[in-house]
């Protein structure tokens, strides 16, 4: 159970709050990252370690665009295709990673490893072509270095390294 | 030959500073001092009084004096609440991003100070959720501001409490907008409140709450260390200061750049910038205070980026993003981006932007395949007017921007890609 096995993490975010409702967001990250997505038990869950109504919490991920209720691959990559990026690089980087993948935007690869996204502005305009896998930056990725960059998540899971899709322990 | 750098910079040390965000190279270089003098010689009001002196407006977009603000507080209601504003979202905008990465000692010691110049024991960062490594750094830099006895409980031995919490936020460009921000702080969906009450008197769990964003606060430690007069030589009269800039698009040399209020757009692009990316493709239009903001031309080069400036130009200097847009650019696929970006964004409590940002969506988008009917120009303009001045917040109007300078500026254009 969540609370039992993040019990010092989740005290430390309530301790930081006069309401417990406050605490929803981290505690979210939290539970996304323990099952992968939030589903509705997970969603529950949550629900009950902060005592609030199941239907507050259903509403608040479905707000949030960082929260995912529908299952994700090993690393989400959102790649920004907003003004300026889709005029600096970002189209050309969304159709390479389509054609690698063998994807759509939106979806995840059959191996579950890659879900791709185009996503709006994530503040690095300066660098586009820009892309984060689970909210690491990565910059100028232009299609050359794509397979360079693929390779590197893959060995990542590989090497069971620590993996956030809420992007908890992000180095960059 | 032009000035292109500033000899001295206010919020970006980092640039002349090599590992300002080492706590060690930070105190080395006077930081945390002017929080100590502050909190162990200053009174709060002396410290609201010099910044309102100083004349730092709100680097977040609005431009709202940042001691005015301070000053609406009410002195004997307790606790209160100094929210940060790092949720940096609008399109175009970088400059926090920087400031949080690479100097965020600056960023925590004005938190100090200016907690202590409002009289609130807790400050929270509220963090885009995307920044997920500056809020880790963050979190970082706090705990080792907090060893060194800087953060915590009778700080600089003043007598004086502040905590520093980090919130992230997930992924809503509507929580930064003030009173959304509170709302997803307190774990809800970030929708604006109704204004009266504002933050000042009724934020945070209904306390007096002032929210400012991280380049207002990066200035606080400056201003208070050598004093209002010193930040007023740089700028200009209505526009004190600096403000760190971010320019994208097609230009030579894009990133952040600290500018002295006042310096022209021509000046900004060509000389600081590095001009166009492409020489022999020329400029076609920029959009200069971020998405929100009307687009202006090359006729406009010569104007000033201040607030001032920038309103009378029928524009906004906004949170101080510079696109730059060349002849290759379609003005159809822009305004489509920007209208999808507010669409995507709306967080649909009002109709006119939850409709209107769906609707300018469905027009620019048939236009750009080449579907569009001979009235769609009067369309989109219609469906702006009925946004425009008619939204719960802001978010509406900012996108009817893109439609109306669109209209203005490109109307053959886009003609021409309807017929």
């Amino acid at each position: 159970m969540l609370y039992e096995k993040y019990r010092d993490e989740i005290d430390a975010i309530l301790a930081r709050y006069p309401s417990k409702r406050s605490a929803l967001l981290p505690v979210l990250y939290i539970a996304q990252d323990a099952y992968g997505r939030l589903d509705d038990a997970s969603i529950r869950e949550v629900a009950e370690i902060l005592d609030l109504p199941y239907t507050d919490v259903f509403e608040v991920v479905g707000f949030y665009t960082l929260f995912y209720n529908e299952d994700v691959g090993k690393f989400v990559l959102d790649v920004c295709d907003d003004v300026p990026c889709c005029f600096c690089g970002a189209e050309e980087l969304v159709a390479d990673l389509e054609q690698r993948l063998k994807v759509k935007a939106g979806y995840t690869t059959d191996d579950k490893m890659f879900t791709l996204r185009r996503v709006k502005c994530i503040a690095a305009c300066d660098q586009a072509p820009v892309l984060q896998a689970n909210l690491e930056f990565h910059y100028k990725v232009t299609p050359d270095k794509v397979p360079a960059l693929l390779e590197d998540l893959r060995r990542k899971v590989e090497s069971g390294a620590q993996i956030s899709i809420s992007g908890r322990f992000a180095e960059h | 030959m032009p000035k292109t750098q500033l000899q001295e910079h206010i919020v970006l040390r980092n640039r002349e500073i090599a590992n300002i965000a080492d706590i060690a190279v930070y105190t080395q270089h006077g930081g945390y001092e002017t929080a100590r003098k502050a909190l162990t010689t200053m009174s709060a009001q002396a410290i609201v009084d010099e910044v309102k002196k100083s004349g730092l407006r709100g680097r977040g977009g609005a431009g709202f004096p940042t001691g005015v603000k301070w000053g609406f507080v009410p002195r004997e209601i307790f606790p209160k609440y100094l929210i940060v504003n790092a949720d940096e979202s609008e399109p175009g905008t970088f400059n926090n991003h920087e400031i949080i990465d690479h100097n965020p000692h600056q960023l925590i010691e004005g938190i100090i100070i200016s907690a202590f110049a409002i009289g609130a024991n807790t400050a929270y960062i509220y963090i885009r959720g995307e920044f997920a490594y500056g809020a880790r750094l963050l979190e970082q830099k706090i705990a080792e501001a907090r060893a060194k006895g800087f953060v915590g409980k009778n700080v600089f031995e003043s007598g004086f409490d502040i905590e520093i919490y980090v919130h992230r936020g997930a992924g809503a460009y509507i929580c930064g907008e003030e009173t959304a921000l509170l709302e997803s702080l307190e774990g809800k969906i970030g929708q604006p409140r109704l204004k009266p009450p504002f933050p000042a008197v009724a934020g945070l769990y209904a306390k007096p709450t002032v929210v400012n964003n991280v380049e207002t606060l990066t200035n606080v430690p400056r201003i208070i260390e050598k004093g209002a007069d010193w930040y007023r030589t740089f700028g200009t009269e209505r526009s004190p200061g600096t403000k760190a800039v971010s320019i994208s698009g097609h230009v030579k040399n894009p990133g952040n750049y600290e500018i002295p209020l006042g310096i022209t757009m021509r000046e900004f692009i060509y000389d600081w910038a590095g001009g166009m990316r492409d020489p022999n493709v020329p400029l076609k239009f920029i959009i200069p205070g971020g998405a929100s903001s009307s687009w202006l031309t090359p006729e406009h080069l010569d104007t000033p980026l201040t607030w001032d400036d920038m309103a009378a130009a029928g524009t906004m200097l906004g949170s101080g993003a510079v696109v730059v847009l060349d002849e290759s650019v379609s003005v159809v696929k822009a305004a489509l981006r920007v209208d999808e970006f507010f669409k995507h964004e709306s967080c649909g409590k009002c109709a006119p932007c939850r409709e209107g940002t769906h609707f300018l969506v469905k027009v620019w988008e048939r236009i750009d395949e080449g579907h569009g009917r001979p009235d769609d120009i009067e369309l989109l303009s219609d469906v702006g007017r009925q946004m425009l001045g008619k939204c719960f917040c802001p978010l509406g109007d900012s996108a009817v921007s893109a439609v109306n300078s669109a209209v203005k500026f490109f109307r053959d254009e886009i003609a021409a890609q309807i017929k």
